[in-house]
């Protein structure tokens, strides 16, 4: 008893020794958020040094090219002296790869996550969803390699005038890659749904697909419509499987049969070819970056407007 | 926790005759139903009638099976993977676990209101039409008038008729039941399930709960879980008290408030445990 009481006056003791290095800690409290303030805009500094650059660079293009050349030319080769500079190639290519990847991804990454989220057994859950994200894990260079060497000979088998590079193959392939994103995200969105939802229309007679349908689905709208858009990013912003499989024609077409360049894939070829600095061409990165990055702003935006349109709170 | 006997007498008053439960029609004839999950038996041997156009109350101790006996009178409770039943449960003749019957056809007949209000993150106009379109009525003067004979119905229309098209999140505890109960009314069931609904409300909620409650009795049966005694012997017609997964009693309210025929009924009521 006595021990006790003793622990307790030496407990009280200890607190107010330690209550006069307050000075010490009041410190670190007044500094701390200020350096977490810094670490956390380093990010936003780096985003608006990169626009910057790419803007300052840009303006250097322009002054060679026209903005009606570059925005509405139809006609893109680089090189040699009667150079033409028009984008509408590369985002021809960029657009249509998107689409086709997008075409693949958006419904079977959706099922994914319904059959995931609302019918299979834990178990299957605790499984299929692991080997799932392991699609995401593979490196894009192996998805390149594998559209270029397996998918591409096995389309030709059967459209025969597809050409040894064409967007067909990269844009399917893409699409296989961007599935785990989309099924992964839409199914913690969907997953995140309380059973109470589920309940409340069971309870009114409700089969479990008009359940899914027109409660789950509606409620996690915001979060799989992100991950839509996520993964339109990710298409837009994908650069090596496009690069290996598709070729580098700079072709102004629709048909999926042919090869395309994406403006990922030019950066990476104009880079490559060891542009000299201050050349048009050298600047025409630039120009090509600053499109691409107002492609993707333009995808957040939406994305953002979209989800908040269909936010249903609960 | 001793309910006042006066209030009760009071409730008898009037009726002078005490109609046996064979004279009423039976919506729900419960005969031997056993429940597990998994390896623990929830329910044994539950033998209950209950009639038409009444309410009837579930009272008992937390754990007693008073809720999983109302979930499975909407088979709810199989949305549990591991529970197994055995035993009969005839709802106006059929019995519901019958491979035939369809689970869809028992929960468009009997609703279900639940402990916590779980309106749809939807417009208070689309959560009450939700039951209607799901069961394919589109037209939308139709519904219009379904979503406010619904809330009517609930005693909630002059409070939100208003505000139809706002997300019903935006609407107090008290008013989200109501809502869902005006939901449940939407498809016009037979029978409306109700598990602890007033126990996250106030107090005032709770007896605009109740009042409803009253006034639904006329046009469909009622069956209440309820932790709050009072509330039982103020607005239920029968009492059935559960402990331990059994049926200890079942009898007229006001008999099993006044004068209970088993020990363990009487030590619950008269609050000496649970």
């Amino acid at each position: 008893m006595d021990n006790e009481q003793n622990r307790d006056l030496k407990v009280r003791e200890m607190i107010q020794q330690n209550k006069q290095n307050v000075s010490l800690n009041s410190v670190t409290e007044k500094l701390m958020p200020r350096f977490l303030f810094v670490v956390a805009i380093i990010s936003i500094i780096t985003t608006i040094g990169i626009v910057i650059t790419l803007l300052t660079e840009t303006v250097h293009f322009f002054r060679d090219v026209s903005f009606a050349e570059f925005f509405t030319g139809t006609e893109l080769s680089p090189l040699g002296s009667d150079a033409e500079f028009g984008i509408l190639p590369l985002v021809t290519g960029t657009i249509i790869s998107s689409t086709i990847a997008m075409f693949v991804a958006i419904p079977i990454g959706l099922m994914s996550a319904i059959f995931l989220s609302e019918y299979a057994s834990e178990g299957v859950r605790r499984t299929l969803k692991p080997l799932l994200e392991v699609l995401a894990g593979i490196p894009t260079i192996v998805y390149g390699f594998f559209a270029f060497t397996f998918v591409t000979p096995l389309l030709r088998t059967i459209i025969p005038g597809l050409e040894p590079t064409n967007i067909l193959s990269p844009g399917l392939v893409m699409g296989v890659m961007i599935i785990p994103m989309i099924a992964s995200l839409s199914e913690d969105a969907m997953s995140s749904v309380p059973n109470a939802m589920r309940e409340g229309a069971l309870a009114l007679g409700a089969t479990k697909l008009e359940t899914t349908w027109r409660v789950v689905i509606p409620a996690a709208m915001s979060g799989i419509v992100a991950s839509f858009v996520l993964g339109i990013s990710r298409a837009i912003g994908e650069t090596m499987i496009v690069t290996i499989a598709s070729g580098s024609s700079k072709n102004f077409t629709f048909d999926v049969t042919q090869s395309m360049q994406t403006m990922t894939a030019y950066i990476v070829e104009v880079t490559g070819g060891e542009a000299p600095a201050g050349s048009t061409l050298y600047y025409s990165l630039y120009a090509v970056a600053m499109t691409l990055f107002v492609f993707t702003l333009i995808m957040n935006l939406i994305a953002q407007y979209i989800s908040k349109r269909f936010r249903e709170g609960y | 926790m001793a309910v006042s006997t006066e209030s009760i007498q009071k409730n008898i008053k009037g009726k002078t005759t005490e109609t046996s439960i064979d004279e009423k029609k039976i919506v729900y004839d419960t005969k031997n139903l056993n429940l597990w999950y998994g390896e623990d038996q929830a329910l044994r041997d539950i033998n209950l009638k209950i009639a038409e156009n009444e309410v009837t109350a579930i009272i008992g101790p937390s754990g007693c099976g008073k809720s999983t006996y109302l979930k499975t009178l909407n088979r709810m409770v199989e949305l549990i993977p591991v529970v197994r039943t055995s035993g009969e449960i005839l709802y106006r003749g059929k019995n519901i676990f019958d491979k035939s019957y369809k689970v869809e056809a028992l929960r468009t007949n009997v609703g279900m209101v639940f402990q916590k209000p779980n309106p749809f993150p939807k417009s208070i106009y689309d959560n009450i039409a939700y039951g209607p379109r799901v069961h394919g009525i589109r037209d939308k003067k139709i519904l219009d008038e379904i979503v406010e004979k619904s809330l009517r119905g609930a005693a909630i229309w002059n409070e939100v008729k208003d505000r139809l098209k706002e997300n019903a999140y935006g609407m107090s505890g008290g008013q989200q039941q109501r809502l869902c109960i005006a939901r449940c009314l939407a498809i016009e069931p037979d029978v409306i399930l109700m598990d602890e609904p007033t126990s996250a409300l106030d107090p005032i909620s709770t007896l605009k709960v109740e009042e409803l409650i009253q006034q639904l009795k006329k046009d469909y049966s009622i069956i209440i879980v309820t932790h709050n005694m009072q509330q039982a012997a103020r607005i239920s017609d029968k009492t059935a008290f559960f402990l331990s997964g059994e049926v200890i009693e079942f009898s007229e309210t006001s008999k099993m408030f006044s004068n209970p025929e088993k020990k363990e009924t009487e030590d619950y009521i008269t609050g000496r445990f649970g």
